[in-house]
């Protein structure tokens, strides 16, 4: 039954597997990067057939409805403009305290945005590609967040696109902080396997004081996420391990399930 | 079996790995994300010869490790895995049956996640495992056993459609043919 072609054939499928996976991760990830590049045809097609039914349907909108649209967007510019206004000098007056106070000056966060381009289809990862890569000044580690809040981290960037490691990955823990008075820490680790809008927050003192509907934002420890990114809101807590530590599940804010366009945070 | 049909495997196995990247919609409504390969290599399996099946094994465990952050390589030999046995035992099995082609078909879904799970762990990798990952395996069992007969159609409607059709051999053959001959007296 087992001719030598057979064996072969197997050993030959079995050597490539066994020196891929052998590879150096800088050579995998060069290798993934040019083999990824074969896609690219097929991105230009997707994101052409995406559009294409958005610019029939701008096409056809009547003259009414966009003169409408105009004048809430004019309405919500001035708002934004007056609220703009406000925020400066509020900046201005936190500058002058924080130099009366010798406090470092706080950097304004510089953002660009980006689009995801691909989902992982294994469902034992939850990253997501972005069309921004080196070439855009993208590296390793850089916060990923929306209007809504945190979505995760770059976790490897190649030359025009970056892969990123969602919140709620078992490789993405964030160092969270619950706004309570007590100002709990904890870290934010995965959820649950099938809903990605609940994920885990745990490490928080046992004491800690803790209610739904409660905010929890991004603590500026660990170094990677400035602190202030809001993440979502407490669902319920539990206390652990015979009262070692309580747990908190938490609703985020950003849908992941439905990313389309992301911010990426440069430092 | 002919060189159009494994370009034409191997296209499969590029679009489908590409379309499971793309649509979100199987993970919305279902909770999972739906694996085509493993119902493509029982296709293989059962109508290619070995270097098809090696090609697919490689190409696409390559391909579907690109746009996933598996580590590269680790989706091959689930994928021989499955595609060898059914390959070896070809002749006793009815290919042509659309249950046939169910049952392989959910084996074949069932086998592969399974087997790269394993791999996973077995390198201590940090994966997203829990109640629900019963479920996601349960959902791509389904949908890959309902997605290989549907897969056999397709391919061998490409197959007639685009590739070349061995000549048919016709009755007429000149050693079994009768000879009607008045004999000269």
């Amino acid at each position: 039954m087992f001719k030598q072609k057979n064996y072969l054939a197997l050993g030959a499928v079995v050597i490539v597997a066994v020196v891929l996976l052998s590879l150096p991760t800088r050579a995998t990830a060069r290798l993934k990067l040019a083999v990824g590049s074969w896609f690219l045809p097929l991105f230009g097609l997707a994101s052409a057939s995406q559009q294409l039914p958005a610019d029939l349907a701008d096409s056809v909108l009547p003259r009414r409805e966009l003169l409408q649209q105009i004048d809430a967007l004019r309405r919500e510019n001035q708002l934004l403009k007056s609220q703009a206004v406000q925020t400066a000098a509020i900046a201005r007056e936190n500058d002058q305290l924080r130099a009366l106070f010798n406090w470092q000056k706080q950097s304004p966060w510089k953002l660009k945005l980006a689009k995801v381009v691909l989902r992982d289809p294994a469902n034992w990862w939850r990253t997501v590609q972005i069309d921004l890569g080196t070439r855009d000044g993208v590296r390793d580690n850089l916060p990923v967040i929306t209007e809504a809040g945190l979505v995760g981290r770059v976790s490897s960037a190649s030359y025009a696109h970056s892969q990123v490691v969602l919140v709620g990955d078992q490789n993405c823990r964030v160092s969270a902080l619950v706004e309570n008075p007590a100002r709990d820490t904890g870290v934010l680790i995965a959820g649950g396997t099938l809903d990605t809008s609940l994920v885990d927050l745990t490490y928080l003192a046992s004491s800690a004081n803790l209610k739904p509907g409660q905010s929890v934002i991004t603590s500026g420890l660990g170094g990677v996420f400035p602190k202030g990114i809001p993440i979502g809101q407490i669902v319920d807590a539990r206390s652990v391990e015979y009262g070692l530590y309580t747990e908190a599940r938490v609703k985020l804010n950003a849908n992941l399930g439905s990313l389309e366009q992301v911010w990426v945070l440069f430092p | 079996m002919n060189v159009f049909q494994t370009i034409l495997i191997l296209a499969g196995a590029f679009l489908a790995t590409f379309g499971e990247a793309t649509l979100a919609a199987p993970r919305q409504w279902l909770g999972a994300q739906v694996d085509l390969l493993p119902a493509l290599m029982v296709f293989a399996a059962l109508n290619a010869g070995l270097p098809t099946i090696a090609l697919l094994a490689v190409l696409g465990g390559v391909w579907f490790d690109t746009l996933s952050a598996n580590p590269l390589g680790i989706s091959i030999l689930p994928l021989l895995a499955v595609g060898f046995p059914i390959h070896l035992r070809r002749d006793l099995i009815l290919r042509d049956l659309p249950f046939a082609q169910f049952v392989l078909g959910a084996a074949a879904s069932a086998a592969v996640p399974a087997l790269t799970l394993l791999m996973l762990l077995s390198g201590r990798a940090e994966l997203l495992l829990g109640w629900g990952t019963l479920w996601q395996w349960i959902v791509m069992t389904a949908a890959g056993a309902a997605a290989t007969p549907f897969i056999f159609s397709l391919m061998d409607a490409c197959s007639r459609a685009l590739g070349y059709q061995p000549r048919q051999e016709i009755g007429f053959r000149t050693d079994r043919e009768i000879r009607h001959s008045r004999k000269k007296s």
